[in-house]
């Protein structure tokens, strides 16, 4: 394999990280409205995540990062290219994240409740704005051949991108909520659980109109026949063994599967991409690939082995921290957030 | 308006913004991390309550730190991207590294530390807050690596009309970086000093809590005599740097047109005329110059004229004839300027401040309490003036000598669309910077009492089967 070849993968790989863990804590910023009666509740939910979402939030940083360092091409092509997408994204990240911090700095409900709303636009937009991003992405954007994208509005907006949106949304709701069921105790914890059930029928119903319109759509089941096929199979199984597990109150387990469905639906983006990174929908000549928009083989070398030795690491603290705050949270102890 | 000035500002706003706040983060939680050292050292309980008081402040601004930040990972590739192709290859590694290797660390370890006060051993504790304090120092080192680059590129070759790294170690042994990491980290230290003894002097002009805030003051003493001093030693390093490698910044902060004598006297004030290439007005220091740049009182200085033309033999080949290479000399001039004199002002107030724990006066000398205060802004002035100086000073060139600001721009990237993205950025920088001090006045208000609460003994285990 290729270095640069190897760098699309840990790219995937850092953005299945993302989705996985970010998932939840947008899931549960979401749960905040639809599930939480009243400000305690909510206060209870938020410190369920009040460790991790800041670290979490850094996945999507090092993706970034991670494309700008292995493939400068496709850094500069996206970026500028989803400029008002992305702005919006930053808007709603800035939001949230001060949002956790000052939402009980006074003593206020009004104050309190101001920023709780902050929280559910926060977390329920980037989802939503990410899952257009990739699946315009995959259907293909008027990339010219000088490499930059020159966009108009219904290339972003369009009936898959939405879809592709709303799916990628429900998906780190679902997500939130079995998250919320395995941290939370009692009436939050047995309402959640309750509402997850509801939920993986959306969830299920939206991954078939997305498998659907994919075959229409995009290109990725004439690319890569059998491994989306088996993705596709592979994302069926997790959700279905997550209802199952939601049902026998095997709640670890229901949230492990709801994560595996996730990575399998940000692999499929993936798989149907490679060797592409953008596909330009105005000629296959103008597709930035991992060849002809990575950086050069030293700097890559320099990266894999920074990466290499780095991440475990960081996989090492991160299960640690995960580890120091395994009991679950309820309003009858001390709430920081 | 244009895209390049559109993205400037946009670029130049979201930057100071973000490193308002940067300094203070670095700064505060190294002396917090100090706090909470004495207090598992010594057992003595106010160094608990003064790692919790100004934990609170630090992790008020350190929210608005990291939100800000985010902007500027992504807005290389937003506005800059034909930028980002021309250096991604040595550029974004840092980045990249600065995530994987500072930012996992910050972020996971201020985790641990805001929520664990009663799950981790004291020594556990406090291990926390050492590594996001190392966390921030590592994220300021690799972002600095990449900024040196800027101003002087290293390890790289090019390669088809781009910068390609083939060096590594010379990228994070560049000499600006070595010059400008130790400058940048003790500009930090005088702003979590300043900020500290600041709050304090207002606290014992009040005769509030004296005990826990004269202890707070001494300890920023100690710190803001370590950053002030160790400001202007770097700075000094820096300047002589600058002269090799930037011959045109020093001699635009100088305000200097033609070659001076030998040895060059320091221009302490001046009245700059850019349309005659002239200064009407000039107080002088006599060998003050040469010891800036060289460290004796001998040697001479290039002045922007000559410089220009030994530019233009150099460098017109890279970005055409007739490029103008003198940079916007009397904003260059006058931060550079403001920067030394709020880092004098600090020197002399932390001198100060010495003598008077000396003479175990610290909370009698109403006067030296009273310039505290306005004394919060002095290191965030000086930053500011730092940044701007170094900047600016720089251009026309992005890189230096190999990418002017001009050709850096998002080809791909309307006017409207940045001055929109500009207008939303400045309308939440508001609401922020007004949030954020209405909070930190609150909680310097509420001061450092502290409430009890410890019930959380209830013990679920969400890996228990069927309810628990
Ligand atoms: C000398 C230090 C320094 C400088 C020059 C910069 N930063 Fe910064 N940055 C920090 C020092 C820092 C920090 C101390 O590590 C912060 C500030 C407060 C904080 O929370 O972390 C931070 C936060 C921060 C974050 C959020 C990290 C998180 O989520 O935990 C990002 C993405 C960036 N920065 C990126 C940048 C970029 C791309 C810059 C260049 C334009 C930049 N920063 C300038
Ligand atoms: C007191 C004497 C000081 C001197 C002689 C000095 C010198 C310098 C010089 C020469 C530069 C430009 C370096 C370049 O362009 O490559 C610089 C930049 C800077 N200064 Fe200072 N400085 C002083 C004090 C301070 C103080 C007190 C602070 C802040 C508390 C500060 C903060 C900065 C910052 C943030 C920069 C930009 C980053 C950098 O290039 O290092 N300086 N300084
Ligand atoms: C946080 C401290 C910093 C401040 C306050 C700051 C300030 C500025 C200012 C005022 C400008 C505008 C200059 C002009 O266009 O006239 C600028 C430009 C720029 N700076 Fe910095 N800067 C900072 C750090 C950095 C770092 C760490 C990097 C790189 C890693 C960087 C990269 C750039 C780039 C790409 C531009 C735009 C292109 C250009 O104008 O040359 N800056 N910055």
């Amino acid at each position: 394999m290729e270095l640069s070849e190897l760098w699309f993968v840990l790219i995937a790989v850092v953005f299945i990280g993302f989705f996985f863990l970010e998932g939840f804590d947008f899931g549960v910023g979401m749960a905040t409205r639809f599930l939480a009666r009243g400000q305690t509740e909510r206060t209870v939910m938020v410190n369920t995540i009040g460790p991790f979402w800041d670290a979490n939030e850094v996945w999507l940083l090092t993706g970034g990062g991670a494309i700008f360092a292995a493939f400068p091409h496709w850094y500069a092509t996206m970026f500028s290219g989803y400029y008002i997408p992305l702005l919006a994204v930053l808007l709603c990240l800035i939001g949230r994240g001060v949002s956790f911090e000052f939402r009980r700095k006074v003593d206020n409900p009004k104050w309190t409740k101001i920023w709780d709303w902050v929280i559910f636009f926060g977390s329920l937009l980037p989802p939503f704005l990410l899952g257009v991003l990739f699946t315009s992405m995959l259907k293909g954007m008027p990339i010219q051949d000088d490499m930059n994208m020159r966009a108009g509005f219904t290339d972003f907006i369009n009936v898959y991108s939405l879809w592709g949106g709303l799916t990628v949304t429900l998906l780190c709701f679902l997500h939130g909520l079995y998250f919320l069921s395995l941290k939370t105790v009692d009436d939050i914890r047995k309402r959640a659980s309750q509402l997850a059930k509801k939920v993986i029928v959306a969830v299920l119903g939206a991954l078939v109109v997305l498998v659907v319109l994919s075959y229409f759509m995009t290109d990725i089941f004439e690319v890569r026949l059998i491994p989306e096929i088996a993705l596709v199979v592979l994302i069926v199984l997790a959700y279905g063994l997550s209802w199952y597990f939601n049902t026998k109150q095997r709640e670890g387990l229901a949230f492990t599967m709801s994560g595996l469905g996730l990575a399998a639906t940000i692999s499929a983006i993936f798989v149907g991409l490679f060797p592409r990174v953008m596909i330009s929908s105005i000629s296959k000549a103008f597709d930035l690939t991992v060849y002809n928009a990575s950086s050069g083989a030293y700097s890559l070398k320099i990266m894999t082995i920074v990466a290499l030795t780095v991440l475990p690491f960081v996989l090492g603290y991160t299960i640690w921290s995960y580890y120091v705050f395994r009991k679950r949270v309820s309003e009858k102890e001390h709430l920081t957030y | 308006m244009d895209q390049v000035l559109l993205a400037r500002i946009q670029f130049a706003s979201t930057t100071i913004f973000h490193f308002f706040f940067v300094p203070l983060s670095i700064g505060l939680v190294f002396m917090v991390a100090l706090m909470e050292t004495m207090y598992v050292r010594k057992g003595n309980e106010l160094y608990k309550k003064m790692a919790k008081f100004w934990g609170h402040l630090f992790l008020i601004n350190f929210a608005v730190g990291v939100v800000t930040g985010i902007i500027q990972e992504f807005q290389f590739g937003m506005n800059w991207s034909d930028y980002s192709r021309f250096v991604g290859d040595v550029f974004g590694a840092p980045l990249a590294i600065e995530a994987l290797l500072a930012f996992f660390m910050e972020s996971t370890f201020i985790g641990l530390w805001i929520f664990g006060w009663e799950r981790l051993s004291k020594k556990l504790h406090l291990a926390c807050i050492w590594l996001v304090s190392i966390g921030t120092i590592l994220s300021g080192f690799w972002i600095l690596s990449a900024n040196s680059f800027m101003q002087v590129p290293v390890g790289f070759e090019m390669n088809k009309g781009r910068a390609e790294m083939n060096d590594f170690f010379a990228l994070i042994t560049n000499g600006q970086l070595l010059v400008e990491f130790p400058h940048v980290l003790t500009g930090a230290l005088c702003t979590g000093a300043f900020f500290v003894a600041g709050i304090s002097a207002y606290n014992l002009l009040k005769k509030k809590h004296v005990e826990f805030y004269k202890a707070s003051m001494k300890l920023a003493i100690v710190i803001g005599l370590i950053g002030s001093i160790g400001t202007a030693l770097s700075g000094h390093t820096q300047a002589q740097y600058l002269v090799k490698t930037q011959p045109m910044k020093m001699a635009a902060a100088e305000g200097i047109w033609k070659d001076t004598p030998d040895p060059a006297p320091w221009s302490a004030l001046a009245i700059i005329d850019t349309m005659k290439k002239e200064n009407k007005f000039e107080i002088e220091i006599p060998y003050a110059m040469s010891f800036l740049a060289y460290s004796k009182f001998e040697g001479g200085l290039k002045g922007m004229e000559t410089l220009q033309k030994e530019y233009s033999v150099k460098y017109d080949s890279v970005v055409g004839k007739g490029t103008n290479y003198i940079p916007p000399v009397k904003t260059t001039y006058w931060s550079f300027r403001l920067m030394i004199g709020f880092g004098v002002a600090m020197i002399l107030l932390a001198l100060v401040g010495a003598y008077l724990w000396r003479k175990n006066a610290l909370d009698r000398s109403r006067l030296f309490l009273k310039l505290l205060l306005p004394a919060i802004s002095f290191p965030f002035l000086a930053n500011t003036f730092g940044w701007v100086m170094t900047e600016i000073g720089r251009q026309p060139w992005s890189v230096f000598g190999l990418m002017t600001t001009a050709d850096a721009v998002s080809p791909n990237v309307s006017s409207g669309t940045i001055l929109f993205s500009i207008i939303m950025y400045m309308l939440i920088f508001t609401i922020l910077a007004g949030v954020m001090i209405y909070l930190l006045v609150r909680e310097i208000k509420k001061g450092p009492e502290m409430k009890h609460h410890s019930n959380d003994k209830i013990s679920t285990d969400p890996f228990n089967k069927v309810g628990a």
